[in-house]
């Protein structure tokens, strides 16, 4: 209990990972399903770092920083094409973009 | 013991931040929330001895995310309460879950079955900073070169999508009025 394993980190993780996929399942306005998405990739940064310090090994530190990268690009693109979604149409809830429905 | 207790104390504040994160009907509160929890998971890069990374994360989730989310608000009617998709809560949760699960079953599988060894291992009596540089300039210089062109990609597109001459984009136009401008220009090639 007192020892804080690999473990207890990868649980943290899950738990983390569950609640961004709860935020990206039942958010509806695109900006905080944004939000979900970033958690999702901050729990998974944990689990990297977490086996990175127990296997001794900067393998998983190297792609936590890679993961921050690619979460700071997306967060610009698609912020901007959020900002024209609005701009045109006033709104960015989901369920105005389902003009691709079959 | 220390350890123990700033592991189970951050643990249960990121939780709750997150948690805070996607159940509020308040935009403002959401964004707050989840600075706040990103600010606690760099206490867990700490913990783990990754001290660069837990400064790589306050500067870009905390300062350039954050601003960015910000900046991106004031676009937005955020004033106005957030609806929620109308669906079965249980169903979305155990959902969750259990997808969760099966990710970090993928993550930890290959771990425990075979034993897995060092590929870089971390020195001994380096800082985890110049360790981080060796390896980062040598073994991964081409994903660093590859992730700096990526995010001058998103640069430009960033301006190009949310520039000043909003007005003059394409991206602007309804279907009409760029079938509109094409009948223009082939009038204009055949006149």
């Amino acid at each position: 209990m007192m020892e804080i394993g690999l473990n207890h980190y990868l649980v943290l993780s899950t738990i983390l990972f569950a609640i961004g996929l709860i935020g990206v399942m039942r958010r509806k306005n695109l900006l905080l399903l944004f939000f979900a998405t970033e958690i999702l990739l901050n729990s998974v940064n944990i689990a990297f770092a977490a086996i990175s310090h127990y296997y001794g090994d900067l393998t998983g530190q190297m792609f936590a920083f890679f993961v921050i990268a690619i979460a700071a690009s997306e967060v610009a693109v698609g912020l901007g094409l959020l900002i024209v979604w609005h701009k045109r149409h006033n709104n960015i809830d989901l369920e105005h973009m389902s003009t691709m429905r079959g | 013991m220390f350890e123990a207790i700033a592991f189970y104390l951050f643990a249960f504040l990121t939780t709750l931040m997150f948690f805070i994160t996607v159940t509020t009907s308040q935009a403002l509160h959401a964004l707050t929330a989840l600075a706040a929890g990103m600010i606690f998971i760099s206490a867990f890069f700490f913990i783990l001895g990754a001290d660069f990374l837990g400064a790589i994360q306050i500067v870009v989730y905390s300062g350039a995310v954050m601003a960015l989310y910000a900046f991106g608000m004031m676009f937005f009617d955020t004033t106005r309460e957030v609806k929620e998709k109308a669906g079965n809560k249980y169903i979305v949760s155990g959902l969750s879950i259990v997808a969760a699960i099966l990710v970090v079953l993928i993550f930890a599988a290959p771990m425990v079955t075979d034993n897995i060894t060092a590929l870089y291992p971390m020195t001994e009596g380096v800082g985890n900073t110049q360790d981080v540089g060796m390896v980062l300039f040598t073994k991964y210089l081409i994903p660093f070169e590859v992730a700096a062109v990526m995010l001058l990609v998103a640069m430009i597109s960033g301006i190009v999508l949310a520039g000043k001459k909003m007005d003059l984009s394409l991206t602007l136009f309804s279907t009409a009025e760029i079938k509109d401008m094409k009948k223009d220009k082939e009038k204009r090639v055949l006149s």
